[in-house]
């Protein structure tokens, strides 16, 4: 993937976040990224996470070591995102006493283009956050710089 | 059969960016085989290396899902509408 973009979060979004996870531990929380992405002068493409739209797990059959989402959580994330002039951008979840980095199963089942925010939580306790794209032939999963910001509206 | 298929924002990028391609097809499969011969780097996002729909790619004609129909084989006739949702999954190792 070309100028992979660098994702830009507030830190009171990265800390919801991280919340979500504490607050969902021992199961994998999840939610959508609503933001935009912006082209600046020198064709870098910079991802801006704006809002969150926290979602239910529903692997209630196994929420430990597994989240999904429905296509119809999926259209409800992006009928808020209209709502708020954005778009889903990516998604995020937490890997209950896991490092923050994808697994096999995460990349089984990536889309391209998303961002793939994952928050390591040890003992209920946020660790590592870390964002990651799959790659366009679907080998790897490229490792997306977090920048703590605050962006514009 | 003119049939319109809507990109989901994931695969506009291989798309041309479009949000929506129009296709003549008789079927759900016959527009799927046209949209990825057209573009090539939707095929493996959309489909298993055995050419199967992969298990998160959900697939709507007129807002029904295929599964409940004829899959693949869902008749399609002019003016239809076929949505790729996609739904999110992962997890540990």
């Amino acid at each position: 993937m070309a100028n992979a973009a660098q994702l830009k979060i507030s830190p009171e979004l990265a800390d919801k976040i991280r919340a979500h996870g504490a607050q969902t531990y021992p199961h994998e929380c999840c939610g959508a990224l609503l933001g935009r992405d912006t082209e600046v002068a020198d064709r870098r493409v910079y991802r801006e996470i704006h809002a969150l739209h926290p979602l239910v797990n529903r692997r209630d059959d196994s929420p430990s070591n597994r989240f999904s989402l429905t296509s119809q959580d999926v259209l409800d994330a992006e009928k808020a995102a209209r709502q708020q002039g954005l778009e889903v951008v990516g998604w995020y979840h937490s890997h209950p006493d896991h490092p923050a980095r994808p697994s096999q199963f995460d990349r089984d089942h990536a889309w391209p283009w998303y961002s793939y925010i994952i928050v390591s939580v040890a003992n209920r306790i946020p660790e590592e956050m870390t964002s990651w794209r799959l790659a366009d032939d679907r080998t790897e999963f490229e490792c997306e710089e977090i920048g703590l910001q605050r962006v514009a509206s | 059969m003119s049939v319109k298929v809507i990109i989901p924002t994931p695969l506009r990028v291989y798309a041309g960016k479009a949000d929506s391609i129009d296709v003549s097809a008789k079927t759900v499969g016959e527009a799927l085989g046209q949209l990825t011969s057209k573009f090539g780097d939707l095929r493996k996002h959309l489909f298993t290396e055995e050419g199967k729909l992969r298990s998160f790619v959900n697939v709507y004609v007129n807002d029904e899902d295929i599964r409940y129909l004829s899959k693949e084989n869902t008749p399609t006739k002019d003016g239809d509408t076929i949505s790729i949702v996609p739904s999110i999954a992962g997890g540990l190792p």
